[in-house]
């Protein structure tokens, strides 16, 4: 039978009782081939209540997601809905009020939002059904999100990816015949900005007290400690840690995954500017500041999502790189933040994916030499712990975190000086954070220079000179000291126009 | 989880077929057919090869990723390399050469048509190909020319019993699998035929490398065009016809991926096979022309089914 995780949760089944379960799932176990994806996980989650679910990449937090929403029949143990018992599977767990935004993006880009609103939907049919899904859309967005300036009538494909997730948890949370009664966010405000995520759990909580339940999944542990009633800690596929929010403090919740808290100790290189710059650009749109980027620098973009950060980044890293001829040597390397746009290699192996961006140093003759890539895999599966019995399986077959391991070590393989990050954290757990952090600043200091777009403030102030961009153009420029959650706010929104 | 061992292998399904038709054949004509079955088999298979790599490493590219300009191209290749040619065994090396500059100069203009007008690869390549099909028309008047001898000698004789095109074919299918499983340039189309954007992104020349697979396309065309007008005593207006279809089916049922980024070189031999012998197998038959042509396609489309479940399933 099922090993009941021996975890103090007992407290709670008192109270469980009073409140009324609205999914449940006990003694799950899930396996992929030979990864133990969830072995025995419980996950109860009741009327009235923000379940925050935090845990390491891979820690199966999104396949106890995905067996909660159906998508997942487990092995062994049991999904209930309601109190219920039985039945199992996507069209049973939506008729019981459950409702999924995925980490990856789930609209159809191709359609305008309206008629995304009718995929998930159903209800909205016959006559005038797209003026009604408008409205439907149209007033979840302005009680969650007030004063988004989203337009509902364009094509997903014309949204920006903060504007994609945001009609996305809209959607998620409207309801057309009946309101839904679980929802799970995975990871919701990892491209939204903290303006935008503060407005989304403020809504959450709101949600929350008029009787809905949400699971909320997040790496940004601030925000799970803050909205959650009830925190539970996943760890190798088991919960081993499920408490009240307020006996959690961001320490005992980063030792519950399993980490030893570092304090963010950053030496930031006093800004030795030797000799020219090795990146410029004019200003953006004709207005606003040049950039420059020194030798061993590590320059942050700041400022809310979606400003024109990404525009830059793409700028810089095509104007310096032939689309005809194959360079000589790589000047410029990328990190992708939206893995299945512009990072990942589906077919391919973990490795195949890792050494793409340098096989010119793998290769003699234009011939990839085998032993070499290897090697240079095997490394790199080391040094920054790609979770994995081997190399060869497909990139695929790694968690979200993972592969985003994969497509750093990409960039860092390469001989290039420069490395671009396209807000490469979204989803990567606090630990490999610090790894990374602790490999960047390592290479700065080796002389690479890294220009880095993040939406995290504890990450901007890592940078020694920070960039701040309003509507495409540089506004500001912070150096050392100046760089404060303050400072970069002020720049984000001056003038007033407060989007 | 046997899933994971058998796609590594997709050339296995039309191997197998391949063998089924050349038994069921035989045994209809009592083994007597055997050899001249086989090695008819490889002759014309070797010339679905050589197109089928070319459009190959084409659909490899991704998504809307066709040249058709290919049946077009091996018209005009043989024709002007034959009347080039004129009978004359000293100019063969030079024919040759003209035919793959040829192919050269159309693959240029194919991807210069999909470049410049922004207009999609099977609508560029189809106008290339009217405008190619043109030229063949305008040069080749109704004269039929005949091949130099030592080059006609040479595409229709054997070695140890084995065709020389197919010889020929084997080299350029090592050349083409070297390529493809090998060098840099291989990892680049698969890359690109998986997501353009992410192989841009990784520094990758986009644009160059799909312009050196379309000439690389139109290249083998020519030599295959430049072959089989050898072969066949003379170039024909109509030579390339049925080559439009069957470069395409060689590496849908070869086991290539249609949407990109994977491909399969022995499984355009085994689909090549195929393609020969189901057509000479219903011959044996003694099956009228329409009802062949109507068994033809039935069966091409159940062997893409049943690639197409084995893929699906990964």
């Amino acid at each position: 039978m099922f090993t009941w995780p021996n975890t103090d949760h007992d407290p709670h089944m008192t109270e469980a009782v009073l409140k009324q379960e609205v999914a449940a799932a006990r003694g799950i176990k899930v396996t992929f081939g030979a990864v133990k994806a969830l072995d025995g996980a419980d996950l109860i989650i009741h009327a009235g209540e923000c379940v925050g679910l935090v845990g390491h990449n891979g820690a199966g937090k999104s396949t106890i997601v995905n067996v909660i929403n159906g998508g997942l029949s487990p092995h062994e143990g049991e999904v209930s809905y309601g109190g219920g018992s039985g039945q199992h599977g996507i069209s049973v767990a939506r008729a019981n009020g459950v409702r999924c935004v995925f980490q990856e993006l789930s609209l159809c880009p191709n359609l305008t939002v309206n008629e995304n609103v009718r995929v998930t939907h159903s209800e909205l049919k016959g006559w005038n059904w797209r003026a009604r899904a408008l409205e439907l859309v149209r007033r979840q967005l302005e009680e969650i999100f007030p004063g988004h300036g989203i337009d509902c009538d364009s094509t997903v494909d014309d949204l920006s990816i903060a504007e994609r997730q945001m009609v996305e948890i809209a959607i998620s949370f409207s309801g057309a015949g009946e309101r839904p009664k679980l929802v799970i966010l995975d990871e919701p405000t990892s491209s939204l900005d903290a303006g935008l995520a503060a407005q989304l759990m403020a809504y959450i909580r709101r949600f929350v007290s008029e009787g809905g339940a949400v699971l909320l999944i997040s790496h940004i542990l601030g925000e799970i400690l803050s909205t959650s009633d009830r925190i539970v800690v996943m760890k190798d596929g088991r919960v081993v840690a499920d408490r009240a929010a307020k006996e959690f403090s961001t320490r005992s919740l980063v030792e519950a995954m399993g980490n030893v808290v570092r304090e963010l100790e950053w030496q930031r290189s006093v800004t030795t500017r030797s000799g020219a710059a090795v990146l410029t650009m004019p200003p953006r749109k004709g207005h606003g500041l040049p950039f420059e980027a020194h030798r061993g620098e590590m320059i942050g973009l700041a400022g809310l999502g979606g400003h024109g950060q990404t525009d830059a980044l793409l700028h810089l890293y095509l104007s310096g790189n032939s689309n005809w001829l194959p360079a000589r040597r790589r000047e410029i390397a990328f990190v992708a933040g939206d893995r299945s746009l512009n990072g990942t290699f589906p077919l391919w192996s973990i490795l195949k994916n890792l050494s793409i961006a340098s096989l010119g140093q793998l290769s003699s003759r234009s011939l990839v030499d085998q032993s070499r890539e290897d090697l240079l895999g095997e490394g790199w599966k080391k040094r920054i712990e790609i979770r994995t019995p081997d190399m060869e399986n497909r990139i695929l077959s790694l968690s979200g975190g993972n592969q985003q391991k994969v497509l750093f070590a990409r960039a860092l393989a390469t001989t290039a000086k420069i490395v671009l990050m396209d807000d490469p954290m979204r989803g990567v757990d606090v630990g490999t954070k610090q790894e990374v952090y602790e490999i960047l600043r390592a290479e700065a200091k080796s002389g690479r220079t890294f220009i880095w777009y993040s939406t995290e403030m504890d990450e901007i102030r890592l940078c020694d000179r920070v960039y701040v961009f309003r509507e495409g153009a540089i506004v500001a420029e912070l150096t050392g000291d100046e760089i404060t959650e303050k400072n970069v706010l002020a720049a984000s929104f001056h003038g007033g126009e407060a989007a | 989880m046997n899933f994971f061992s058998l796609p590594s292998k997709p050339w296995i399904w039309s191997f197998a077929a391949t063998v089924i038709v050349w038994i069921v054949t035989v045994l209809f004509t009592g083994g007597a057919s055997a050899f001249g079955l086989s090695q008819a088999a490889l002759t014309f298979a070797s010339f679905y090869v050589i197109v089928g790599i070319g459009q190959m490493f084409v659909i490899t590219l991704g998504p809307g990723n066709i040249d058709l300009s290919v049946p077009a191209t091996m018209t005009l290749s043989g024709t002007l390399a034959l009347k080039l040619m004129d009978v004359q065994d000293s100019m063969i090396v030079v024919g040759l050469l003209v035919s793959v500059l040829l192919g050269i100069a159309i693959g240029i203009g194919n991807y210069a048509l999909i470049k410049l007008l922004r207009i999609p690869p099977i609508i560029a390549t189809l106008s290339m190909s009217f405008i190619v099909q043109s030229t063949a028309i305008w040069a080749n008047r109704g004269l039929r020319i005949k091949p130099p001898e030592v080059l006609a000698n040479f595409t229709t004789s054997t070695l140890f019993g084995i065709p020389n095109v197919a010889i020929v074919a084997l080299i350029l299918s090592a050349v083409a699998w070297l390529l493809l499983e090998k060098s840099i340039y291989g990892r680049w189309i698969s890359a690109i035929g998986q997501s353009m954007f992410a192989a841009r992104m990784t520094g990758i020349p986009v644009d160059g490398t799909r312009l050196v697979t379309y000439i690389l396309c139109a290249a083998l065309a020519s030599i295959c065009g430049y072959l089989l007008a050898s072969f066949s005593g003379g170039a024909a207006l109509n030579m390339g016809g049925e080559y439009l279809l069957l470069s395409i089916a060689v590496v849908v049922i070869g086991g290539t991926a249609v949407a990109g980024g994977n491909s399969n070189i022995p499984g355009i031999w085994g689909a090549s096979l195929f393609m020969f012998l189901v057509v000479s197998m219903l011959n044996t038959y003694g099956f009228g022309a329409g009802f062949r042509l109507i068994l033809t396609g039935l069966i091409i489309i159940a062997v893409i089914l049943v690639a197409g479940g084995r893929q699906a399933g990964r």
